[in-house]
């Protein structure tokens, strides 16, 4: 603590932790606000078409609610008529009862209809739209399983959840909305169509008003759009904040950052209470300019209609009927007005969910492709030239073959290639120039499926999914019995922890396999890499965040896990890369060097020179130090 | 929550409670318990809005006014259909008079409906105020509290639970105050006034136009309770996909390796199916409830035309009361039709108030004492006392006893999962002890105060998180406010600074999840010099040079050497490496020291810890030996061998 103030003395003047606060919160803002400006767009015809193409399989349904929509409405529209002739016939004529009572039944007969249709309309629109939204999600989400890899490398996981469930929501409350939308739409068309059927005069007259809503409109949209998204910047830059804090939150209670948070976040958080406060007031400023117009109409009926009433040229029912309908009128435009927000959100969360299904899928079947099996599992790499971006190739013609049951290990510096190899005999990329055989087969040429089979894949980071040790172990091999299971888990060493667990195989893990060690959790993987029963095995081994005592067992799972497979190995520890068959030494995208251990090793090449560096893994070698072990080999001290 | 449980049947009997309108006194009387917690939550989400006293007070008063001048409306166009008829009738003597009268009810209909739409504007506004205010405060508690929590919760919850709770849920109470509470205050000042004032104009009539409101009610609250138990429970299956969606994301990779897609696809559908199922029951209910109470509605409307034509024809009613009354009922289509969002709204805002609140609520097992002081720091000596750690019955730690201090470093070494990062993790009280006792210079950690002991102690984690900002920020994240200096001094003892300075923007590129990522090394250097930027008076190295280079970390050690000499430091580590030079190292296996002493005691000893001398410094040695390293590196000089200094 007291060496804190050694370095202030003749420093610049410091910030203040508020000043600091602030110049990250403006940061953050200008970052968020890019991000959504692209989106502020209110429509957009081909996120519309779009949609309707997801809308198709439910053709039949969205016909009846579009039958029932019109006939809940057009029922409705005909309570105020109903109204009328009650008043005029039956009422008001000397008054007949019995004609009074054939209406009201009629009435209640139209109640009824009203009542069974829109019974129709909720539950088939609202089914529709919750399927929609299941079909959007389901939709990316078997997308996002084939899109190229070097997409979901780029992409972090939340921020395709923030599509897969934020956008999908936002367009919840829009097909929501819509329903009722589409109700107010038809049922304005509807009064406009009566009004001016019973008395055209008066019907335009009291629409006559109709356009200055539109005029006041034009004045609110900039206000009201700029309200809106700004409280959606707001809203998104608060949560956002939120999730780091939860993510982080071991480093936050480390750091004792706390306070310091809580006065960002409060920052943010009243940022947003005065965005949506604003948009709020916006969105209500319509509220009695609407009640005026609706205030204007009835009067345009009550002075107009009544005068026409005394000189007997309008009847009596027809004016209650009007003022019935413009009753009815306004409340719909205001409701249309305010879906602009929701219209807005959801053309911008729809933009964003196409943005993802967009995204290409390079890596496909050929038409026809291969279904390996039984194949003689040997691999050859003929030439192959890849890179992910253009003109910077990774690999720079590689030729090698691996025999049937060896094993090889790839060796060099970071960016070297060896984790390219792999993937690409994965046929997660597909190669620029050459050919990359397995089992004699071009791989462009099976099934990545089939390829899936005969290749398996044990990655650096053991990846365990929720669910229980066993569904770990068995994973998509759905045909694995429980025997299976225990006898690959006991080949690897794990079988003995895993009864341990408090339910055995049955145990069910935490997130990410929180309750395993890492030790533990790389074993669980290479057990399931026996279970997939792959004939070539693909491994990139963990660097040094395992300790010596795992790794006495790991290397004995690795041993039973290659024995009688054709291995590729990304090599790390000296014990494995000392156990290969054959040592590949990759550099710059080229093979520089290949043989086994003791081999290479009096070659006195660059592998020699990088492991006399005595680093726990190549990749953590220094660049400079690879530098001038290369050049100090071609110089050939 | 499985349907038709306990609270939905009990609720459904207590009679007369429109939704909402449920008093404490109400929750308290009832006596199941169950019951107690769904109205408990809705009034406890009430209370929150009526702390804002005057706003909610405002609030209703400007409904009242509102309602008022709404219900006006029918009045006048009666009026005004009696105006029209007045020739007809009788009732006015001329033309001119008719008409005159007309005009004058023209104009006060449109200043009256202009002064209902500024109601409605007032009291819209103030409900929103109160409801934005609520979720402010609950988003700060919420936020504090989550950042307060132990380790022991944070290990246990999901990140996308709590992002939910922290977003959709407290929207949902939040939407509770315009959409729900206030819509039923409302609700239910017009249909009052409105009952009060059909049923003062002509009983039979009023009595007809009203009787929908029991059916409403009746309706309102069964409903209520049946959403609320299947929105727990979509919401629940919702959490499920989630999971599921962010799991095959992050392990996407291994989804392909496998070729595992189908089978990722099949898993998705089921739970996605599921939701649906679920989702699809809680429509039907609603839009049954809907469609019957608009129902209702209707057909007491069709009723009133019924009995008030005949009252009409009787000539007991004018046609402008009975247009007046019309028009009424005209007024209550839409908040009626909109009864069903605010059912909804209460099934959401009790469901969603309740986790929210089990959240608040939850008390962080590890806080201040009551009487807790500032650590004092003299020796900076640490002392751990017959330590025992354990939780879920299962025992993490025995009987660890060691004093650490500025001359004595302690370096911990043992098998995965032995316990070693725990102890790591006891002295910042990230956990408690469950058995004897931590102490700083004699004091009792349990009894200083959390700030000033995490600010005295600080733990380089194996694995850091990065916050989505610049490098400078992430480096000096305990203290933004220092100045550069003193950064680039941290990021060059942690030797990451010539790589910062490689970056595009230097100290202020953006690093983390939206910004350039780290490699696994980077991170622990980052995380070091995090700590160094502390200060800390005792300083742990919790297995935080795993992924960094031996000669890196020689430098680092290096570098760290003037402020370590006044530093308390542990060294926890696989690397023997890293902690031979330690004063003592203990050798932990299943939560217990079972040798200790100096690297030089303990080879002797021939125990455990020479094994792994053995196993790990020794066959490098050998190699060394046969394969001269001066020879093939060249330069003599440059040391970048294991255990040699740096350049």
């Amino acid at each position: 603590m007291t060496t804190r103030t050694e370095t202030t003395p003749e420093l610049p003047p410091r910030l203040t932790p508020a000043e600091a606060v602030k110049r990250r919160r403006a940061a953050a803002l200008a970052r968020r606000t890019q991000g959504e400006q692209v989106f502020g767009v209110t429509f957009d015809g081909r996120v519309f078409s779009r949609f309707i193409s997801f809308l198709k399989p439910y053709r039949r349904q969205l016909i009846i609610a579009i039958l029932a929509v019109l006939a809940a409405t057009g029922s409705s529209l005909a309570f105020p008529i109903l109204v009328r002739f009650g008043i005029d016939h039956a009422i008001s004529a000397g008054g007949d009862r019995r004609l009074l009572a054939i209406i009201v039944g009629i009435l209640a007969g139209f109640v009824t209809l009203n009542f069974l249709f829109t019974w129709v309309q909720d539950l088939v629109v609202a089914r529709v739209a919750q399927k929609l939204l299941f079909d959007l999600r389901g939709a990316m989400y078997a997308h996002l399983q084939r899109v190229s890899l070097s997409f979901m490398d780029k992409t972090e996981v939340g921020r395709l959840m923030s599509r897969l469930q934020g956008d999908v929501a936002s367009l919840q409350e829009f097909l929501e909305t819509s329903v009722y939308a589409i109700g107010d739409l038809v049922t304005l068309l509807g009064i406009t169509v009566v009004l001016l059927i019973f008395d055209w005069r008066l019907g335009v007259l009291c629409l006559a008003v109709v356009p200055s809503l539109f005029l006041v409109r034009i004045v609110w949209l900039p206000f009201a759009k700029k309200a809106f998204l700004r409280a959606r910047v707001t809203s998104s830059i608060m949560h956002g904040a939120l999730n780091e804090n939860v993510n982080g939150v071991r480093v936050v209670q480390g750091a004792v950052r706390e306070r310091v948070n809580l006065e960002f976040y409060d920052e943010l958080t009243k940022d947003n209470l005065q965005a949506q406060l604003w948009a709020t007031k916006i969105g209500q400023v319509l509220i009695p300019i609407v009640d005026l117009l609706t205030g204007g109409a009835l009067a345009v009926v009550i002075v107009v209609g009544g005068t026409w009433v005394l000189h007997d040229e309008l009847e009596i029912g027809v004016m209650v009927m009007f003022i019935l309908y413009v009753q009815r009128f306004f409340e719909p435009i205001r409701a249309l007005t305010m879906h602009y927000n929701v219209l807005q959100r959801a053309m911008a969360s729809g933009q964003r969910i196409f943005e993802v299904l967009d995204v290409p899928v390079d890596v496909k079947d050929k038409p026809g492709a291969l279904v390996m099996k039984d194949i003689d599992p040997s691999i050859e790499f003929k030439n192959v030239t890849f890179g992910y971006y253009k003109d910077q190739p990774v690999l720079k013609g590689i030729s090698f073959k691996v025999k049937p049951g060896e094993t090889v290990a790839l060796v060099g510096p970071t960016g070297s290639g060896k984790t390219s190899c792999t993937a690409l005999l994965h046929r997660f990329y597909d190669i620029w120039e050459g050919q990359i055989l397995v089992g004699g087969h071009d791989v462009r040429d099976v099934t990545q499926e089939s390829l899936g089979h005969q290749v398996a894949m044990v990655l650096q980071d053991p990846y365990l999914f929720s669910g229980t040790v066993y569904d770990n172990i068995r994973y998509n091999k759905d045909s694995a019995t429980r025997e299976q299971v225990e006898t690959a888990a006991t080949a690897v060493g794990a079988h003995e922890f895993i009864l341990k667990l408090p339910q055995g195989y049955d145990t069910v893990l935490e997130q990410r396999g929180g309750n395993l060690s890492l030790g533990q959790r790389q074993l669980v993987s290479f057990a399931r890499a026996i279970v997939a029963d792959a004939k070539i095995l693909v491994l990139d081994e963990a660097t040094a965040s395992i300790d010596s005592y795992t790794e006495m067992q790991i290397q004995r799972a690795l041993k039973t896990l290659l024995e009688g497979r054709t291995g590729v190995v990304i090599a790390h520890r000296l014990a494995t890369i000392r156990g290969a068959d054959r040592i590949i030494v990759l550099q710059d995208g080229m093979i520089i060097e290949e043989g086994r251990h003791d081999q290479l090793m009096d070659k006195r090449g660059l592998y020699a020179r990088l492991y006399s560096l005595n680093y726990s893994s190549f990749d953590d070698i220094p660049d400079d130090l690879v530098k001038q072990a290369v050049s100090s080999m071609k110089t050939g001290t | 929550m499985l349907r038709g449980n306990p609270t939905a049947t009990s609720t459904v009997g207590r009679p007369g409670t429109a939704p909402g309108v449920a008093t404490p006194a109400a929750a308290q009387e009832n006596g199941e318990q169950k019951v107690r917690i769904d109205t408990g939550v809705i009034w406890r989400i009430t209370r929150l809005g009526l702390q804002y006293r005057w706003l909610s007070a405002f609030t209703v008063i400007a409904i009242i006014v509102s309602v008022a001048f709404q219900l006006w409306i029918p009045t006048i166009l009666g009026h005004a259909v009696d105006n029209a008829r007045a020739l007809a009738t009788g009732e006015a003597a001329s033309y001119d008079a008719a008409r005159h009268a007309l005009i004058l009810t023209a104009i006060l209909l449109v200043i009256v409906s202009v002064l209902r739409g500024l109601g409605a504007m007032v009291h819209t506004n103030l409900s929103e105020i109160i409801a934005q205010k609520v979720a402010f405060d609950l988003r700060m508690q919420f936020y504090e509290k989550l950042q307060r929590q132990s380790f022991k919760y944070h290990d246990r919850a999901h990140v996308g639970d709590l992002m939910t709770l922290g977003i959709l849920d407290i929207e949902f109470v939040r939407q509770f105050y315009p959409g729900g509470i206030f819509r039923t205050v409302f609700i239910i000042v017009l249909v009052i006034v409105g009952a009060y004032m059909l049923l003062s104009a002509d009983l039979v009539l009023g009595l007809v136009g009203m009787s929908f409101v029991p059916f409403v009610a009746w309706r309102a609250v069964v409903t209520r309770i049946k959403l609320r138990v299947l929105w727990n429970d979509i919401q629940e299956r919702l959490a499920i996909l989630t999971r599921a969606m962010e799991e095959n994301l992050g392990g996407i990779r291994v989804v392909r390796a496998f070729a595992a897609q189908d089978h990722e696809i099949r898993k998705f559908e089921a739970i996605s199916d599921d939701s649906l199922t679920r989702i699809n029951q809680a429509i039907s209910v609603r839009v049954r409830n809907d469609v019957v109470i608009q129902y209702a509605f209707l057909l007491s409307w069709a009723g009133m035309l019924w009995f008030g034509g005949l009252r009409v024809i009787d000539g007991t009613l004018t046609l402008g009361q009975l247009t007046a009354f019309l028009a009424f009922m005209g007024l209550m289509m839409n908040p009626v039709r909109q009864l069903g969002f605010v059912v909804n709204s209460y099934a959401r805002a009790s469901s969603s108030g309740e986790r929210v609140f089990e959240t608040l609520d939850m008390v962080p097992d590890i806080q201040d004492k009551p009487n807790a002081k500032p650590v004092r720091l003299s020796t900076k000596t640490l002392r751990f006392e017959n330590v025992y750690f354990g939780f879920r019955g299962e025992r993490f730690l025995e009987d660890i006893t060691f004093e650490a201090g500025p001359g004595h470093t302690i370096g911990i070494v043992g098998p995965p999962g032995s316990g070693k990062s725990t102890i790591a993790h006891l002295v910042p009280r990230f956990y408690d002890v469950t058995g004897g006792r931590v102490t700083i210079d004699g004091q009792d950690i349990r009894d200083v105060t959390l700030e000033s002991l995490r600010h005295s102690v600080s733990v380089v984690q194996q694995d850091t998180f990065l916050f989505t900002t610049t490098v400078f920020e992430n480096v000096a994240y305990s203290d933004p406010s220092v100045p550069q200096e003193a950064v680039e001094q941290a990021t060059g003892r942690a030797q990451l600074d010539n790589y910062i300075k490689r970056l595009p923007g230097g100290y202020d590129t953006v690093v983390g999840e939206r910004g350039v990522s780290l490699s696994g090394g980077q991170r622990q250097r980052m995380s070091i010099a995090r700590s160094v930027m502390l200060h800390p008076a005792i300083l742990i190295f919790d297995d935080s040079t795993a992924a960094i280079d031996a000669a890196t970390e020689n430098r680092i050690r290096a570098a760290l050497k003037d402020v370590m000499k006044d530093t308390t430091v542990i060294i926890i580590s696989h690397r023997l490496s890293s902690l031979m030079n330690c004063n003592e190292i203990l050798f932990i296996d299943k939560g217990r020291i079972i040798e200790r002493g100096s690297h030089g005691e303990l080879l002797k000893q021939g125990g455990r810890y020479h094994d792994l001398y053995e196993l790990q410094i020794k066959p490098s040695q050998e190699l060394g030996e046969k394969y001269s390293i001066k020879a093939m590196v060249g330069a003599p000089d440059d040391g970048a061998v294991a255990g040699g200094q740096s350049p």
